[in-house]
């Protein structure tokens, strides 16, 4: 356990030096949020969104978009890259096996995933009176499914790409389609039907929605949370296949 | 007393045999070089032995123990240097060699294994910073760094200039004078030749010779071949005679004797008794890279 801990404290202090992933992961968000609050019609509630504000829905796509550059991005490079240079190949011959590893960086990314969803949350409720979640125990619910869905998905890139460029690049082709469906450059609220409906299946759709229903008082659509738990379970387990440490 | 115990191992990769019947021991105390050229198996080998990979037949003790079995144990006691395995460059030095530490139950004192080791002043050094010839000393410095009671290293010198080769083979006769068993995976001569008490050398996935370095020269028939310029004519029984020479031949103007034992002496005194000086006296000695392509090359032709 200690062991782990001092693992995962060396890939914590390794992610905080690479500016530009700590920047579009941890500072972006919260970042994003503040601007498109500057927008004085964005905090004004809009009929087309049933009453509620541009800068209401934003917060659980930032939310979204802290998953997808951490789970998808920074996990699935880093964890190929330490393939690629033989970083876990050289662990195996050491007392600690390189699944530690890999639980480390789940850990850091879990970890950072909290520290800029706090931000934002935080940034929404203080500066924008955006509302604290309503129905709380469904929200925590919502994060947790998205949370592992999305980190599943990255360790299944993970398993598939060949070098961490791959990595990176896997993680980039995946990283629009999924939070322009999930809302990054129009809320789901204002989408086409078939749109809303697509997104409905993807991790980011599915997560973002649920965090929504959940804000507003309501318990997350059954729909929704199944989605995420198959993504969870189904990836993870292919992820665990697929996986080589060499 | 043997710390390794190789018996008739083998291993395939789908259709290619990576080693075949392969038998040898290491003793305490020793460095036991595995030579052999690109491909031939030595990394395989090593690898079992180090328990990261298989075998396909026979047996392999490691400190008495099964590499597969006894994994754990045996990771705490060996240390593992491999073949082109880097570190994140953002880890500094000192941050690399504290991690590390924490892995094992008796870790050796990493500060002192820096100094050891000529890296004291890059301490605080990103890995992606350091030379060809300290990222190499670091990686044995990880492989130290548990007090393991065998080091394996694998081409430890590949890619470094020549002086950071030399360097770096002071730094293992340092690694024997621990006490620590060393297994030297090397296609270099010159390193087995100069570090090695034993070489075992490997072809094609076979061991084709076990022995001291000077015990593999001595293999070779023309051990020794003497070129020089009779300043006076020379008759070739005077040296025939001499039951050192195997042979005299003459190239030019020069005499090419060939033979074993003491033969420069009996040459020279030869000489001497018949008023012969020898100009441009040169002698040549076969060394280990001739023992090793007469071993290596017959095995290809077969």
């Amino acid at each position: 356990m200690n062991r782990l801990a001092k693992l995962t404290f060396t890939e914590l202090k390794l992610f905080l030096r690479d500016p530009t992933a700590v920047f579009f992961a941890v500072v972006f968000p919260p970042m994003l949020l503040g601007i498109l609050g500057a927008i004085p019609a964005f905090r004004e509630p809009s009929e087309d969104l049933g009453g509620q504000r541009v800068i209401d829905l934003y917060v659980p796509i930032m939310i979204g978009f802290v998953l997808a550059m951490l789970a998808l991005s920074v996990l699935p490079t880093y964890l190929a890259t330490y393939r690629e240079k033989g970083i876990l190949r050289r662990l195996s011959t050491t007392p600690v096996q390189p699944s530690s590893l890999l639980l480390a960086q789940l850990a850091m990314g879990v970890g950072m995933a909290l520290v800029a969803v706090t931000l934002v949350l935080g940034i929404g409720v203080v500066v924008f009176d955006t509302a604290m979640p309503g129905q709380l125990l469904g929200y925590l619910v919502a994060f947790v499914l998205a949370a592992a869905a999305s980190f599943a998905v990255g360790l299944l890139i993970a398993a598939v790409a060949p070098s961490g460029k791959a990595a990176s690049g896997i993680g980039s082709i995946l990283f629009f389609p999924m939070m322009f469906l999930a809302g990054l450059y129009f809320p789901r609220e204002v989408m086409p039907e078939v749109l809303r409906r697509i997104g409905d299946f993807t991790p980011l759709g599915a997560g973002v929605q649920a965090l929504q229903d959940a804000t507003t008082g309501a318990w997350p659509q059954p729909l929704h949370l199944a989605v995420l738990a198959a993504f969870a379970i189904g990836a993870s387990l292919t992820a665990a296949k697929l996986f080589r440490w060499e | 007393m043997s710390v390794i115990e190789v018996e008739h191992l083998r291993k395939r990769y789908r259709d290619v045999v990576a080693v075949d019947d392969v038998s040898f021991t290491v003793e305490r105390g020793e460095i036991f070089g595995i030579l052999g050229p690109n491909g031939a198996g030595k990394t395989t080998t090593v690898e079992i032995i180090e328990g990261l990979r298989t075998p396909d037949g026979g047996t392999v003790r490691v400190l008495g123990l099964d590499p597969r079995r006894d994994g754990a144990e045996l990771r705490q006691r060996v240390g593992a240097q491999l073949q082109e395995s880097e570190l994140p460059d953002k880890l500094k030095v000192w941050e690399a060699m504290e991690l590390y530490s924490s892995f094992y139950d008796r870790p050796a004192d990493w500060r002192r294994l820096l100094e050891d080791l000529g890296l004291a002043d890059k301490h605080d050094t990103k890995f992606g910073k350091l030379s060809g010839g300290q990222k190499q000393r670091l990686s044995i410095a990880l492989a130290l760094v548990g007090n393991p009671e065998i080091a394996v290293l694998d081409e430890l010198t590949t890619g470094l200039d020549p002086q950071a080769r030399r360097d770096t083979w002071e730094l293992i006769d340092g690694i024997r004078n621990r006490g620590v068993t060393v297994v030297l995976v090397t296609h270099f001569m010159e390193e087995a030749e100069r570090l090695a008490d034993r070489v075992a050398v490997i072809d094609a996935g076979r061991l084709v010779a076990i022995d001291t370095p000077a015990g593999l020269v001595s293999r070779l028939d023309s051990g020794q071949r003497i070129r020089f310029q009779p300043t006076t004519p020379l008759d070739d029984w005077i040296l025939t005679e001499l039951p050192e020479v195997h042979s005299v031949q003459r190239s030019g103007a020069q005499v090419v004797v060939t033979g074993t034992g003491d033969l420069l002496q009996a040459v020279i005194s030869v000489l001497a008794r018949h008023h012969v000086v020898a100009a441009e006296l040169r002698m040549e000695q076969a060394n280990l890279d001739d023992a090793f392509m007469a071993l290596t090359t017959h095995e290809e032709r077969s």
